[in-house]
C-alpha cells in the first residue's frame, strides 16, 4: 500500500438508512469491534449508542442553502462547525462517522465536503453507506422519497435483515435497488453483520479510485425480463427468475443512465456540455461519474459529481492496448435520457 | 508600493518562542502575561520568567474571549470556564445536555454570553443579588457568533438567515436583521452603528443598524475567519485573502459604495489579523506562517515572524500594544516585545 497525500486527510463515512433499518446496530458494531481504531461519531440522537465513546457529538442536521443562486447547493451547517471543532483534537481519532437521521437527504452531507474549504482541506468523504431493511424497503421506496434518495446516493448498500424475508422477496428487493442504483456495492446482511473493510476505507469519492463503472449486476444478468413495474399493487415477488438472470425493474422516478462511446471526445465540447447539464439538471442528478478519453490526450480523465458540483482530473496515462472507451453514468430523478444521450454524442470529436 | 523582492525589515529574531503541545487556537493577555489557548484542555501562560500549563477543560477548547482580567472559554465538555491571571479557574456554567459550548463573548460591564446549540445565554455581572442573573434566548438555528455592543447591555447573535439583536434585560422582542444564508461570526463597530457578519460564502455581510441597510463585502478567496477593528474604530481588518483587507467605516455610510484598502500583499492567504490597540498598525498572519506588522498610513511592512509553513492561527496584542503574541496550528507560540 502506498499512502497518497489524500489519505492524510481524516476519512469521513456517512451512514444513512431509513428508520429502523439497522444503522445504529452497524454503528455499534463498528465501535465495538477490536480494530484498534478510534472514531469520532457525529449522531443525531444521544443515547442510542451503546458504546462509551468520548468523541460522540450530537448534531442538529441543519441544512443550509448556499448563497450562490443554486437551490441544490446545500451544506450541513452543523457539520461545518463540528468538524472545525473536532479538528482541534486531531490525533485523538482516526476517522469520523456521520450517522444521519432516517429522513435525511445524504446530498447536503456530501456537498459539505466540496463546498466548505475548511472541511475539504482537513477531511475527505470516504463513502456513503446506506443500510436498507430487506423486508420493508420495497414499501418505503413507494411512500418515502428519502429512502429512495438514500439508495440512489449510496456507494455501499447493506441489505439488512435478510433473515426475515424469503429468497424470493430478497431477489425482488435487490432488483428494485438495482433499478435505482446499479453501481453501489451491495451486501446481504443479518443484524448489520459485515466485515468493516466493506464499509470503511472505501475511497469512493477519490478520483484515483475510479477504475471502472460497470454496473455491479451485469455479471448476473442472463435474461431480458424487463418488467415495467408501476407499483400498482401487483405482486411480482414470485420466487422465480424467468431466464436465470435478475429481474429488471424500471423505477418510475429514479433511474441511472449509462452512456459510452469508443470514439474519442472533444474536450472543448464535453466540458461546456457537462457543465451546462449539471447547471440545468443538477437538482435532479444525485450522483455522476465518468471516465473519459479525449482526442489527442494520452491520459484518462475522470470526474465525479454530486448534484451541480463536479470534481474532475486527469488520472493516469491510457495503458498500451487499453480500450479507450469513454463512459459516463448519471443517477437521478426523471432524467431526460434522450437529451442527455444526444448531448453526449454531440461531444464526440 | 514596497518592492516585493527586497527582504522586509525584520524583528522576527527578537521574538521569544514558546512551544505548546498541540494546536494554538487563541491568544490573550492577562495583564502583561501572554496566555495561549490550546485546542485541547489547557491554557499556556507564557510569562518571560517561565511558562505554566493550566488544564481547564476535559476535551477540546472551542472558543475563548478575554477582558484583561480573565479568559473565558467554552469546551466540548459542555463547560464554560473563567480563568484569572493566577491560573485560578472556575466553572461558570455547565450545559445541561453536555452540548458543546462553542461561542463566547464578554461584555463591557463584566457580562458574559455563551451559546450551545440554538440557545444564547447571558450572565450579567452583579445583578441585584450580587450573584448575577442568567437570561436565555433561543434563536431559530444554531448560534454561530456572539458579540456585545460596545455600549449598553445588548447582544448580537449570528445564525442562519441573519442576526438577532437582543437586550437581555428588556422584555422587548429582539430585533432581527435578515439576510439569506449562513452567518458564522459577528462583530459590532466600536461606534455601535454597524453590524458585520462573516458568512459561509467568501463574503461579509453588514447592516447599518439604524435603518437595516445592507452592505456586502466580497472578493475574498476564502471564508473570512478573523476580524479586527482598528484602534480608532474607523476600519475593519479581515483575513481571507492574499493580503490584508481593510474596509472603511468612516462616515455614516460605512463601506457602502467604497473599495477596501489592500495592504501586505503575500503569496499566502491571510489567516489571522489583530489591530494594534493604540496605533494605526495591524498584525497580519498568513497560512505560510509569516506575520507582518502593517503601518496602516502607508502600508509599510515589518516582518514579525518568518514563514515556516505552519499556518498562523492566533494573534493578540497586550493592552498597551507593546507586546505581540503569535500562535500557529502546529503549536509554535512566539512573543515579540516592541
Amino acid at each position: 500500500m502506498t499512502a497518497a497525500p489524500s489519505t492524510e486527510k481524516i476519512p469521513v463515512t456517512v451512514l444513512t438508512g431509513y428508520l429502523g433499518a439497522g444503522k445504529t446496530t452497524l454503528l455499534n458494531r463498528i465501535l465495538s469491534e477490536p480494530h484498534g481504531k478510534k472514531y469520532a461519531v457525529i449522531v443525531n440522537e444521544f443515547g442510542e449508542i451503546g458504546i462509551d465513546n468520548e468523541l460522540v457529538v450530537n448534531a442538529d442536521e441543519e441544512v443550509f442553502e448556499m448563497n450562490n443562486g443554486c437551490i441544490c447547493c446545500t451544506v450541513r451547517g452543523d457539520l461545518v462547525r463540528i468538524i472545525d471543532g473536532l479538528m482541534r483534537r486531531k490525533g485523538k481519532f482516526d476517522a469520523i462517522i456521520v450517522e444521519t437521521t432516517g429522513l435525511a437527504d445524504p446530498a447536503p452531507v456530501a456537498q459539505t465536503f466540496f463546498m466548505d474549504e475548511n472541511v475539504g482541506a482537513k477531511t475527505r468523504l470516504d463513502a456513503v453507506v446506506t443500510v436498507a431493511d430487506a423486508k420493508w424497503l420495497k414499501d418505503r421506496l413507494k411512500d418515502a422519497p428519502e429512502a429512495k434518495n438514500q439508495i440512489a446516493f449510496a456507494d455501499v448498500i447493506l441489505l439488512n435483515k435478510t433473515d426475515l424475508v424469503t429468497p424470493g422477496e430478497l431477489a425482488e428487493v435487490e432488483a428494485r435497488i438495482r433499478a435505482i442504483n446499479p453501481y453501489a456495492k451491495l451486501h446481504r446482511t443479518e443484524r448489520s453483520n459485515i466485515a468493516l473493510n466493506e464499509v470503511l476505507g472505501r475511497n469512493a469519492f477519490d478520483l484515483d479510485r475510479i477504475l471502472d463503472i460497470e454496473p455491479e449486476f451485469l455479471t448476473a444478468d442472463g435474461g431480458h425480463d424487463h418488467h415495467h413495474d408501476h407499483d400498482h399493487g401487483h405482486d411480482h415477488g414470485h420466487d422465480h427468475n424467468h431466464h436465470g438472470g435478475l429481474k429488471h425493474y424500471h423505477d418510475e422516478d429514479m433511474q441511472s443512465i449509462s452512456l459510452n462511446t469508443a470514439k474519442p471526445l472533444d474536450a472543448d465540447k464535453f466540458f461546456p456540455w457537462v457543465q451546462d447539464l449539471v447547471a440545468t439538471e443538477g437538482k435532479d442528478i444525485l450522483r455522476s461519474k465518468g471516465i473519459l478519453s479525449f482526442k489527442d490526450d494520452p491520459e484518462r480523465f475522470v470526474f465525479q459529481g454530486v448534484h451541480m458540483i463536479l470534481d474532475g482530473d486527469h488520472q493516469r496515462k491510457w495503458k498500451e492496448g487499453e480500450e479507450r472507451t469513454s463512459r459516463i453514468v448519471f443517477i437521478g430523478r426523471h432524467l431526460p435520457e434522450e437529451k442527455i444521450r444526444k448531448g453526449f454524442e454531440s461531444c464526440i470529436a | 508600493m514596497s518592492d516585493l523582492a527586497a527582504p522586509l525589515p525584520s524583528l522576527a529574531d527578537r521574538a521569544r518562542s514558546v512551544a505548546a503541545e498541540g494546536t494554538i487556537v487563541g491568544v490573550h493577555f492577562l495583564r502583561q502575561v501572554p496566555v495561549f489557548v490550546l485546542g485541547e484542555e489547557a491554557l499556556l501562560f507564557a510569562a518571560a520568567e517561565g511558562k505554566k500549563l493550566v488544564a481547564i477543560h476535559g476535551g477540546g477548547i472551542l472558543t475563548s474571549a478575554a477582558d484583561g482580567l480573565r479568559i473565558v472559554t467554552g469546551g466540548d465538555d459542555g463547560k464554560l470556564v473563567a480563568t484569572n491571571r493566577d491560573g485560578e479557574h472556575e466553572v461558570l456554567a455547565t450545559d445541561d445536555k453536555k452540548r458543546w459550548i462553542d461561542q463566547v463573548a464578554l461584555g463591557p460591564d463584566g457580562a458574559v454570553a455563551w451559546a450551545a446549540g440554538k440557545v444564547a445565554r447571558v450572565l450579567a455581572k452583579g445583578g441585584r443579588t450580587g450573584k448575577g442573573e442568567q437570561r436565555d434566548l433561543e434563536v431559530p438555528s444554531t448560534v454561530a457568533g456572539l458579540a456585545f455592543f460596545p455600549k449598553g447591555f445588548r447582544l448580537a447573535i449570528a445564525h442562519y438567515n441573519g442576526a438577532t439583536l437582543w437586550f437581555p434585560n428588556a422584555a422587548a422582542k429582539p430585533d432581527v436583521l435578515e439576510w439569506k444564508g449562513s452567518h458564522l461570526g459577528v462583530t459590532v463597530s466600536p461606534d455601535g452603528k454597524f453590524l458585520i457578519t462573516t458568512m459561509q460564502e467568501q463574503t461579509l455581510h453588514g447592516w447599518r443598524i439604524v435603518d437595516a441597510k445592507h452592505m456586502r463585502m466580497s472578493g475574498y478567496s476564502a471564508r473570512v475567519r478573523s476580524l479586527s477593528w482598528t484602534h480608532d474604530g474607523k476600519a475593519l481588518a479581515t483575513s481571507g485573502s492574499e493580503q490584508l483587507i481593510l474596509w472603511p467605516f468612516e462616515g455614516k455610510d460605512g463601506p457602502m459604495g467604497k473599495q477596501p484598502r489592500m495592504l501586505a500583499p503575500s503569496p499566502s492567504r491571510c489567516s489571522a489579523v489583530a489591530c494594534h490597540p493604540r496605533q494605526p498598525v495591524a498584525a497580519a498572519g498568513f497560512a505560510d506562517g509569516s506575520v507582518v506588522l502593517v503601518r496602516l498610513d502607508d502600508g509599510a511592512l515589518i516582518l514579525a515572524r518568518e514563514a515556516d509553513g505552519d499556518p498562523v492561527s492566533a494573534l493578540g496584542w497586550s493592552a498597551e500594544g507593546q507586546v505581540l503574541a503569535m500562535g500557529t496550528e502546529g503549536g509554535k507560540g512566539s512573543v515579540l516585545t516592541l
